[in-house]
C-alpha cells in the first residue's frame, strides 16, 4: 500500500469550495423535490381513495410503475427522452431553464411521490373510517372532510416514515450527477479526476451525507419519543 | 417514433452479446441482484443477530455498520469501494466484482434491520419456553427463533430483492455491462430514439420488479395465517 493520503487538499482551497458548492446544490435539489413530491404524492393518494374509477386506476398505475423502475432509468428518461412526449411549449420553457436541474427535479419528484402516496394512503387507512363518515354526516363535502378531518390526523402518524422518505430523497439526489447536475457526488467525482485523490474526496462527501442523515434520524427519534405516544390507537 | 431501434437491439438488452461475447443486459442485472441478495443475506443475518445481542461490545459494531450504511447513498458506497479497492489490493478490481461487493455491503445493512425486526416480532414466550425446556440461548436461537423468524421475513426479503434489482442499475456508473449500460450504449450509437429506448428499459425493469412484488404480497397473505401470535 503506497498511497499518500492528502486530506488537506480536499478540505481546503478550491477543492473545499467545490465540496461546499456541491453540498448547496444537493440541498437545493432535494428541497425542491421534497416540496413538489409532497404535493404530487398527496394528490395521488387522494385519487387512490376517491370513488372515481379512472382516477383510482391512474394512481394505482402511477405508484406501481414508478416504484418498480430504477430511479437512474427514470432520470435518463426525463433527461434524454422526455422531449418526445411533452408538448412543445413545455419543452421550450424547460430548455430555457437549467435543464439538467429541471430533469433531476422532475425525476426525483415523480419517483418519490409514488412512495409518498403509498405512505399517505396507509396513513389515511389507519384513521378509523367512521371519522370520515361522521364528518360527511356533519355536512362536509368529501374534499372538506379529507382536508380538515382525515388528512391532518393522518399526517401526524406518518411524519416519521415521511421524513425517512425525505432522507431517501437526499440520498437519491446523488444520482443526478449522471446527467451533469453539479451536486456533492459530482464534485467528489470532479476532484477525483483533477487530483486522483478520489478516496479522500468520496470519504469527505460520504461523511457529509452521513451527518445529514444522522441528525435527521436523531430528530425523528425525539419526535417519536415525545409526540407519538399522545396519538390514540 | 423509431421503435425498430428497440426491436433490433432487443436481444442485446436481454442478454448482451452473450454467446459470442460477455454476458450483459437484463441477465447481468438479475445475476448481480441474485449474487447480491445471497451475500447480503449472510452478512445481514450476522449483523442483525449481533444488533440484538445483549453484550455491548457485540452490539456496537453492528449498530455502527448499520447506521453508517443506511445513512449514505449507494452511489457513494460504490464509488468509495471502487477507489478503495485498488488502494487495499494494490491492483485494479474488475468493475462487476466491485459493484457486487458494494451491493452486498449496502443491502446487508437493510437485511440486518429486517432480521432484527423479524426476531423482535416473535412473542417473547417462544424464547422463554425454549430456555425452559433446557436449550441454551444459542440452541434456542438456532432451532426455535430463527426458523420461525426467517420464515416470517420471506416477504421482506423479496421486497429487498426488488429494490436490489433496481439498485443494480447504479453499477452502470462504474462501467458494469448491465441493462442500463446496454441502454446508454444503444442510445449513444443511434442517437435517434432515446424516448423509446428508455421506455423499453423501464418496462423491462418494471416487469421483473412488479412480478416479484406481487409474489411477495401473495406470500405475505399466506404467511400471515401461520404466524405465532402474541395473543
Amino acid at each position: 500500500m503506497n498511497y499518500q493520503f492528502n486530506w488537506k487538499l480536499v478540505l481546503t482551497g478550491e477543492y473545499g469550495q467545490w465540496i461546499l458548492q456541491g453540498l448547496w446544490i444537493t440541498l437545493e435539489i432535494s428541497f425542491v423535490s421534497i416540496v413538489l413530491s409532497m404535493l404530487l404524492g398527496t394528490i395521488i393518494a387522494v385519487f387512490r381513495l376517491s370513488r372515481v374509477k379512472p382516477l383510482v386506476w391512474f394512481s394505482a398505475t402511477f405508484t406501481e410503475f414508478f416504484r418498480n423502475t430504477p430511479l437512474l432509468v427514470q432520470i435518463f428518461f426525463w433527461y434524454f427522452g422526455s422531449y418526445a412526449i411533452l408538448p412543445d411549449a413545455v419543452n421550450k420553457w424547460l430548455y430555457k431553464q437549467d435543464f439538467e436541474f429541471a430533469a433531476g427535479v422532475i425525476s426525483l419528484t415523480v419517483y418519490t411521490s409514488a412512495f409518498i402516496a403509498e405512505e399517505i394512503r396507509s396513513g389515511i387507512f389507519s384513521i378509523p373510517k367512521n371519522q370520515l363518515e361522521a364528518s360527511r354526516a356533519c355536512g362536509l363535502s368529501f374534499l372538506q372532510a379529507m382536508s380538515f378531518v382525515v388528512l391532518p390526523q393522518a399526517f401526524r402518524i406518518i411524519i416519521p416514515p415521511l421524513i425517512s422518505q425525505f432522507l431517501n430523497v437526499i440520498k437519491n439526489s446523488s444520482l443526478v450527477m449522471t446527467i451533469g447536475v453539479m451536486d456533492l457526488t459530482y464534485m467528489a467525482r470532479q476532484i477525483e479526476s483533477y487530483t486522483f485523490h478520489g478516496f479522500e474526496a468520496f470519504t469527505v462527501s460520504t461523511l457529509i451525507y452521513l451527518v445529514i442523515s444522522l441528525i435527521v434520524s436523531l430528530l425523528v427519534n425525539q419526535y417519536n419519543k415525545h409526540f407519538l405516544r399522545f396519538i390514540p390507537h | 417514433m423509431h421503435w425498430d431501434v428497440v426491436w433490433n437491439n432487443f436481444e442485446y438488452f436481454l442478454i448482451g452479446a452473450f454467446p459470442e461475447g460477455p454476458l450483459g443486459g437484463l441477465a447481468m442485472s438479475i445475476l448481480l441482484a441474485l449474487g447480491g441478495i445471497f451475500g447480503a443475506f449472510w452478512l445481514g443475518l450476522a449483523a442483525g443477530l449481533m444488533r440484538i445481542s445483549k453484550r455491548r461490545m457485540v452490539r456496537l459494531p453492528a449498530i455502527i455498520y448499520i447506521e453508517i450504511i443506511r445513512g449514505t447513498p449507494l452511489l457513494m458506497l460504490i464509488f468509495w469501494f471502487y477507489f478503495l479497492a485498488p488502494i487495499l489490493l494494490g491492483q485494479a478490481m474488475p468493475e462487476a466484482q466491485c459493484a457486487l461487493v458494494a451491493l452486498i455491503i449496502f443491502t446487508g445493512a437493510y437485511i440486518a434491520e429486517i432480521v432484527r425486526a423479524g426476531v423482535e416480532a416473535l412473542p417473547k414466550g417462544q424464547m422463554e419456553a425454549a430456555r425452559g425446556t433446557g436449550l441454551s440461548r444459542f440452541q434456542a436461537q438456532v432451532y426455535i427463533i430463527l426458523p420461525q423468524a426467517l420464515f416470517n421475513m420471506i416477504p421482506s426479503f423479496v421486497n429487498q430483492f426488488v429494490s436490489l434489482t433496481k439498485d443494480t442499475s447504479l453499477a452502470f456508473i462504474i462501467g458494469v455491462n448491465e441493462l442500463t449500460k446496454a441502454a446508454t450504449q444503444v442510445n449513444n450509437r443511434t442517437l435517434t430514439s432515446p424516448t423509446e429506448i428508455f421506455i423499453t428499459i423501464a418496462v423491462l425493469y418494471f416487469i421483473v420488479c412488479y412480478l416479484l412484488t406481487e409474489f411477495s404480497r401473495k406470500l405475505e397473505k399466506r404467511i400471515n395465517r401461520y404466524q405465532a401470535r402474541t395473543r
